[in-house]
């Protein structure tokens, strides 16, 4: 049975459902409790569940994400929530010499499963410390797992697979999907992790995409149709691991491939995305692979210089009519 | 003062045993059958081996990229150790590690984090989750006076007494971090005095003496479960060799390497027995030979170990398939 819920809901959901059914689970971050979340997203757990399972922490990203770490290898399944992608980067440390390593350096002897989940991407107007979408940089780091999810029901989904699994699990909400209204059926079968899902079908060109991208990327879709081009729009879900089967698929069905990321461009995700096709796929393109990402400046605060920066469905539409010029 | 004969021997062997194991990894390093970074105790001794004693086997223990003290103090078989210094399958981490990244399920050793106060979160968590769990465990974590410089150890601290959490926190102030001497880096030189602005219980002990050691860390995990709060001690210590095997020594004086190394922590033990007239029945002599015999079979042990297969390089970087 299927609800009508936001995405913000769906993770408060998951979140609930999780905590009743393993008392190993447990919140913690700035903000999740007496204030609700930053996105509110913990709205009503503190009451629901307790300050010792809703923890309120001080403004100490790394040792906060540390305990979280420590927490998990000691037999807890912990969440960990950070504002925003920029302010993990306090937390780097622990994220990456430590979650990422431990069970490597162990010999297999300890993994990590911990979540931690953030906020990530521009659009609200907050400057150059609350906007970047570096969820692609995060998947640089073996020994992550990084997930995307834009839909209601992969938000929902994917807190209760990346509590489940028994590695670290980042998971990057963009911060515009929160008062998303989308179906949520909790009976559903989840996608596992490292799954891309088709979420349009084409034959024409393919357009490539992850977070709040997709829902551009299938409003580009449908302009792009009513001029008789078919767009298939694949949602990654996973940065890491990535479904290079299921790009690779599609690469062989429409021949053109447009990518659409709020990341920048170099060293990015985007990047990656067109190596692996070129080392998998090259002789199945028709035309050399296009891509729209946000503009390499820091985050503009004034709303028309953002709304430039950001990948927009005009940009998007307009590299699809560009991938058909080629012969 | 009363000594224990028993327990002087015991903790004379364990120190020994570093003493002996470190000499043995610097002269194999000279045959380049270790490699890497090499990050001695030596001089330390009296640190882990007092700490460790005061330790249950449910304890944990966290520590830093100079872990080889630590890990033999705890229990982990020097022929592990060893064998991971070679980078063999049969070392403690599968030959992952090698020196600074020393691992141990069965004796709940959690490294060997080579990020100066990198261990610290980490020390917290696990003490949460024992909390949590009501779980009557301490969580053990060892660092560098260096370390008081990172805004981890502030964050830690600071965490820890707000959620009274079970973890004993281990100073070892040996004066230097790397080459830095401990005037130019801090403020405020007395470490336990800076920790005490946290609102933790904290003192400075002798950490050259085990048996000052021990009582202080024994005393300290009692009051940890007595009063579900944090301590915090500082050991006044010395690093006898090199920071590592690539250090010239240019940071500091020679005289003073001397007159600390008349502290050395065997002689101070020694000199407690024998002010007790009991010096002869340490029986040295033969501690000597039977860790000269354990290190020989450790290295033997290593020399025989396996290079694991380059086709499992890619092991662990995840978990293998579980059934869910």
């Amino acid at each position: 049975m299927s609800e009508i819920i936001t995405y913000r809901e769906a993770i408060r959901a998951a979140i609930q459902e999780a905590m009743k059914s393993d008392e190993r689970v447990f919140l913690m971050g700035e903000d999740v409790g007496r204030y609700g979340g930053s996105y509110a997203v913990s709205m009503g757990l503190l009451e629901q569940f307790g300050s010792e399972r809703i923890i309120d922490t001080p403004l100490s990203e790394s040792g906060f994400t540390g305990a979280g770490i420590g927490a998990a290898i000691n037999g807890m399944r912990p969440i960990v929530e950070i504002m925003t992608v920029n302010f993990s980067f306090l937390a780097l440390d622990q994220i990456i010499n430590n979650a990422a390593t431990m069970l490597y350096m162990s010999g297999g002897q300890f993994n990590v499963p911990v979540v931690i989940r953030m906020a990530t991407g521009g659009g609200n107007q907050l400057g150059s410390q609350h906007s970047h979408s570096l969820e692609g940089w995060y998947a640089h780091i073996t020994g992550l797992k990084i997930l995307t999810p834009a839909t209601v029901q992969d938000a929902y989904d994917m807190l209760g697979l990346a509590l489940k699994d028994p590695d670290p699990v980042l998971i990057f909400e963009h911060a515009l999907l929160y008062n998303n209204k989308g179906e949520l059926d909790k009976q559903a079968v989840p996608i596992p992790i490292g799954k891309a899902s088709v979420r349009r079908m084409g034959k024409d060109i393919t357009i490539i995409t992850y977070g709040i991208s997709l829902f551009k990327s299938l409003e580009a879709a449908e302009i792009l149709s009513k001029e008789g081009i078919e767009a298939e729009v694949i949602d990654l879900r996973s940065l890491r691991p990535m479904d290079d089967e299921t790009i690779i698929n599609s690469v062989r069905k429409t021949h053109r491939i447009l990518i659409v990321d709020e990341g920048w461009k170099s060293g990015g995700i985007s990047a990656e995305i067109m190596a692996r096709i070129n080392e998998l796929a090259f002789y199945e393109l028709d035309a050399p692979m296009q891509r729209v990402c946000s503009v390499e400046v820091p985050f503009p605060y004034a709303h028309h210089l953002e709304q430039a920066v950001l990948p927009q469905v005009e940009k998007i539409v307009a590299a699809g009519h560009k991938l058909m010029e080629e012969l | 003062m009363q000594i224990d004969i028993k327990q002087a021997r015991s903790y004379y062997r364990q120190m020994l045993l570093i003493r002996r194991f470190e000499e043995k990894c610097m002269e194999l390093y000279g045959y380049e059958l270790i490699r890497g970074f090499l990050h001695l105790y030596i001089g330390e001794e009296a640190i882990a081996v007092g700490v460790m004693d005061a330790a249950d086997a449910a304890d944990a223990v966290i520590t830093t990229y100079r872990d080889h003290g630590q890990a033999l103090a705890r229990g982990i078989e020097p022929k592990a150790i060893m064998a991971e210094l070679f980078g063999k399958l049969e070392g403690c981490s599968r030959g992952r590690g090698g020196s600074m990244h020393l691992f141990d399920a069965k004796t709940r050793f959690y490294g060997g984090i080579a990020i100066v106060a990198g261990g610290l979160p980490i020390a917290l968590g696990m003490a949460l989750a024992d909390k949590m769990m009501k779980r009557d465990r301490v969580t053990i974590c060892f660092f560098g006076e260096g370390a008081v410089a990172e805004g981890e150890f502030h964050e830690s601290l600071n965490l820890a007494v707000l959620w009274k959490l079970p973890v004993l926190f281990v100073c070892e102030n040996n004066l230097y971090a790397m080459g830095t001497a401990l005037e130019c880096s801090e403020s405020e030189q007395n470490i336990a005095k800076k920790a005490s602005a946290y609102n933790i219980s904290a003192t400075q002990v002798d950490g050259m003496d085990v048996f000052a050691v021990a009582k202080s860390a024994k005393d300290a995990i009692a009051q940890i479960k007595k009063n579900n709060s944090p301590v915090f001690i500082e050991c006044l210590t010395y690093r006898f060799r090199a920071h590592s095997m690539f250090d010239a020594e240019l940071y500091r004086d020679k005289a003073e390497v001397e007159n600390w190394k008349q502290k050395d922590p065997l002689i101070v033990l020694k000199k407690k027995l024998e002010a007790t007239a009991s010096g002869s029945q340490l029986g040295e002599d033969e501690l000597e030979k039977e860790i000269a015999l354990v290190i020989e079979e450790a290295v033997e042990f290593a020399k025989n170990g396996t290079l694991e297969s380059v086709a499992d390089l890619e092991k662990f970087v995840y978990s293998p398939k579980v059934q869910q």
